[in-house]
């Protein structure tokens, strides 16, 4: 074989081989997703929703403390991270612009992100469960946001940078005072994107499990109070699907597999709106 | 959307505020061996009174560590404390069901009942030496039963757990070998194997995995339908696990309210004793009065109402004298 | 522009309210790195630094702990994970960047994203109950018999395949970590000026040449960086591991072991330590991995940044 036909046999084997590497990554997507839908949705009952958990062995339980417990620690997570995240971004993208210290701020906010989370759990554990003597939803919740904090701050800075220094110039020659600038103007133009960032922090955490394992623990009743212990449908779904029992395991697929669709449908409307704003 | 959040925010936050008041909920935590009549105990007591006990089944060694540090309104391990280290950390201790720990097994073609195993085959096959499961030592207790020539895999509790600790102390005892490579206790190093979390995570692993062995209390077997192997007892026979053998082994238990009820029912001499049985404890901090009046009022409908639920499961409710000695127990300490 | 506005009440009040709400970031790298050594002193005494790092005990009967089981299992799964990992993801980057057609671009690179956004519990579980039954009975055994038989290589093959092991929990960590360094090649490829490739093609280069000779040296700082992204999540992944590694702390050669990794060790043993050493030490155990990940991300960030610079001159 000569040497340009080689060249040649070797492109196409490389671009083979790329192509196969995305059939390859699409294929767990597809598989997994499938998986969770058909074990899942087999276990869909309106019991899963309206009753609460049932001794084991027994049949007939349901997790509606776990979802609403879930709901509730998310909910209280982003109403404690999202304006932290929000308005520590404006001041990296504003009144920091361009210093050092947002230099690094911003640096240090992109290696939070991908901390591990059970290490924030045990932070949690350290200094607020220990100290009040016992586990707390409030403590999940905590655990959550911390988590949260550097991705919204993140997003926020960014989005507010995108947003053109000329349209800031016009509201100051007019005379606004810089918060009236960027509160009315610079929010209103990066709206979209913000909303985006909390819709993507809002699926990060809601997938969580392992930072409330040693806050929120787990409560087999359903609890609505946040200072004990607040039952959880991904801490549930660790319990399940690690006990041996056939009705749990059941649970824990619906469980999954409303878990995922909730931080897919978030995914996905996060960037369709991003993609539709910005086009 | 302003709108929607005030108004989503200002009913969850409601609902947090009526809750906060309203709560009577005891928590508990501990070993996963008394889990299942815990749990059915707690149903029942929830149904006839309102109250509510939460139990989370994290290991005796959680529910050590949780109470001694106060996380928690009562702890559970079947690791009893001694009296020593109950009165360095300010805790009470009583019994409350007692139970047994079973070898049980996935292997194809040997059904619950079937294989018979002794201490000294235990002890190997969980030291590592037995790797095969038509090994001789097995072979010979099981004359004329067909055992595939497969390799042993050994399930055993990753968590700090209390069944560990039954298990480990009966094999150290019964076999030098254990005792000096291994030891007794609630987390030791195996020699070999994987970790399950929990009695549910051991029986999890052992239903969906062939050719292992494990060792989980007797109503996680029974209620999972998992084959449990006979054990050759300290008199010479081979029992099965079940209500009778337990109480056989309960027998010869010297429960000493002066000893905080410290008590391991390991090896007993009675001629149909099931040698792995043990009983399991309630720990209570001694600070906290209002928790531990809750606790005890609930463990008292227990051992009135609850011997049918637990008989249900194979647990064997305490004799009727030491239930009356823990009721002692409870008033000499201003809990009742 | 200053940073806190001093002449308008309001502005003032605003500008440090944000302040501080940024700070937070510091505030919590420095308290948690500050809450872990407190925790962790005890053990920290006890054991010191190098004995810790280096014991592989860890007998929580004798009260004796070190960390190199469970680094060594951390280590083995991330290693490998990267190793499945970082081909696929290059080749997928390449495939969005130079294959596929305009209208699939945008589709597929959302679909790589999606893996990343599946919640790690999920892999857990998928992984427990789909693939460690398919792995133990087809994939593992096929292994043994072909490369389990290779003088070498053939050590790592040995033992019975259970599907709870070190091989399955790196698969799965594999497909976890691939979107991050898929989405920032993809970018990074795209940087690439058309020019530079232009004038190869204009020699005669073939697709894979310009790939391989021009693409990728121009953007390497990207792909380490996002390489580095995949392994600090490695790194840091606890659910989708939990499920199938086996619990069990040991140095093992052969990827049909169970083992431990910090994060299970944490998940599996935090609230049950029941002595002070035990818990202290497990407190050491999420400071090392604290440490590990921040050094790797910082690395990371580096080079994410680097190229930054690179691309924007």
């Amino acid at each position: 074989m000569n040497h340009e036909k080689k060249r040649k046999l070797e492109s196409l084997m490389a671009l083979a081989f790329s192509t196969l590497a995305a059939v390859f990554g699409l294929f767990w997507l597809v598989f997994i997703l499938s998986d969770v839908l058909i074990h899942g949705i087999g276990a869909l009952t309106p019991s899963l929703f309206l009753n609460d958990p049932s001794p084991a062995g027994v049949p007939g339980g349901g997790l509606r403390n776990a979802f609403v417990g879930q709901l509730l620690i998310t909910f209280i997570a982003t109403m404690i991270g999202i304006p932290i995240g929000i308005l520590g971004g404006t001041f990296l993208a504003e009144y920091a612009r361009g210093t050092k210290i947002a230099r690094v701020i911003s640096i240090l906010a992109d290696i939070m992100v991908s901390v591990p989370s059970i290490v924030i759990g045990t932070f949690i554990y350290a200094i607020m469960v220990r100290p009040w003597g016992h586990f707390s939803g409030w403590a999940g919740a905590v655990a959550l946001a911390v988590i949260m904090i550097p991705v919204v701050m993140r997003t926020t800075e960014d989005m507010l940078s995108l947003v053109p220094w000329t349209m800031r110039e016009a509201a100051f020659a007019l005379g606004a005072p810089y918060y009236k600038v960027i509160v009315q103007v610079v929010y209103r133009g990066a709206a979209a994107g913000i909303f985006t960032g909390i819709l993507l922090s809002i699926a990060r955490v809601a997938g969580e499990t392992a930072p409330l394992l040693f806050t929120s623990f787990n409560n087999a009743y359903y609890s609505a109070n946040m200072k004990g212990p607040v039952s959880s449908l991904t801490v549930t779904i660790f319990q399940y699907a690690m006990g041996p029992y056939d009705d749990w395991h059941a649970q824990a697929w619906a469980a999954s597999f409303m878990i995922t669709l909730f931080v897919l449908v978030l995914t996905i409307l996060g960037r369709i709106f991003i993609k539709w704003r910005y086009q | 959307m302003n709108k929607i959040i005030i108004a989503i925010s200002a009913a969850l936050i409601a609902l947090s505020a009526s809750a906060a008041g309203a709560e009577e909920i005891i928590n508990g935590a501990g070993a996963s061996f008394p889990a299942p009549v815990y749990q059915a105990w707690a149903y029942q007591y929830n149904k006839t009174t309102g109250a509510k006990l939460n139990y989370q089944s994290i290991g005796s060694g959680g529910g050590q560590r949780q109470i001694t540090e106060k996380t928690l309104d009562f702890g559970a391990s079947d690791d009893p404390l001694k009296p020593e280290k109950l009165k360095h950390d300010n805790l009470l201790q009583f019994p409350a069901v007692i139970g047994g720990v079973v070898p049980i097994v996935n292997i194809k073609g040997i059904k619950d009942g079937q294989l018979k195993l002794d201490s000294g085959a235990l002890c190997k096959i969980f030291l590592g030496e037995i790797t095969s499961w038509d090994d001789d030592r097995v072979k010979n207790l099981n004359p004329g039963m067909f055992i595939p020539h497969t390799s042993v895999t050994v399930i055993y509790r990753s968590d700090g757990s209390g069944t560990t600790a039954i298990f480990t102390n009966y094999l150290s005892e019964t076999c030098p070998g254990w005792k000096s490579r291994v030891g007794a206790g609630k987390a030791v190093k195996f020699p070999a194997g994987i970790g399950g979390k929990g009695n549910e995570g051991v029986a999890n692993y052992v239903k969906r995995t062939q050719n292992t062995i494990g060792y989980v209390e007797f109503a996680y077997a029974k209620q999972n339908k998992l084959v449990s192997a006979q054990l050759k007892n300290r008199a010479g026979n081979f029992v099965a696990p079940g209500f009778d053998t337990f109480a056989q082994a309960a027998e010869s238990g010297d429960f000493d309210p002066k000893k905080d009820f410290y008590t391991w029912l390991i090896n007993t001499a009675g001629k149909g004793a099931w040698p792995i049985a043990g009983a399991t404890f309630i720990l209570l901090a001694k600070d906290q009065k209002d928790a531990n009046m809750k606790t005890v009022k609930f463990f008292d409908w227990a051992f009135t109402n609850g011997d049918a639920p637990a008989k249900n499961l194979a647990y064997l409710p305490l004799p009727e004298s030491l239930k009356d000695k823990v009721r002692a127990y409870w008033k000499a300490n201003g809990l009742r | 522009m200053p940073i806190i506005q001093k002449r308008d009440p309001a502005d003032f009040i605003f500008s440090v309210v944000t302040a501080i709400a940024s700070l937070t970031v510091i505030v919590l790298i420095i308290g948690i790195f500050t809450v872990l050594v407190r925790e962790s002193s005890l053990s920290i005494r006890t054991f010191g630094v190098i004995k810790f790092l280096t014991s592989t005990d860890w007998n929580p009967v004798t009260n004796s702990f070190g960390a190199a089981t469970t680094i060594y299992g951390t280590f083995v799964t991330t290693f490998l994970a990267l190793l499945i990992a970082i081909p696929v993801a290059i080749g997928i980057a390449i495939f969005v960047t130079e294959i596929a057609p305009n209208f699939l671009k945008s589709p597929i690179g959302i679909a790589i994203e999606l893996l990343a956004a599946i919640p790690s519990i999920i892999y857990g579980m998928w992984g427990l109950f789909t693939l460690a039954p398919l792995m133990a009975k087809y994939v593992e055994p096929a292994l043994q018999k072909s490369i389990g038989k290779l003088p070498l290589l053939g050590i790592l093959f040995q033992g019975t395949p259970m599907g709870i092991d070190l091989f399955t929990a790196s698969v799965i960590l594999s497909i976890m970590i691939i979107p991050f360094t898929a989405s920032i090649s993809r970018d990074s490829f795209n940087l690439t000026p058309s020019v530079v490739k232009e004038s190869a093609y204009a020699i005669g280069a073939t697709q894979w040449e310009v790939v391989k000779n021009v693409v990728l040296p121009y953007s390497k700082l990207g792909v380490f960086g996002g390489i580095a992204l995949s392994l600090g999540r490695a790194l840091g992944e606890t659910m989708a591991v939990a499920f199938v590694l086996g619990n069990n702390h040991q140095i093992t050669t052969s990827l049909y072991d169970a083992a431990a990794t910090i994060t299970v060790s944490l998940a599996n043993e935090f609230t049950e330590a029941d002595t002070d050493l035990y818990l202290s030490s497990l407190f050491y155990l999420a400071l090392v991995l604290f440490v590990m990940s921040f050094i790797i991300l910082a690395i990371a960030k580096f080079f994410l940044l680097k190229a930054e610079k690179r691309y924007s001159r």
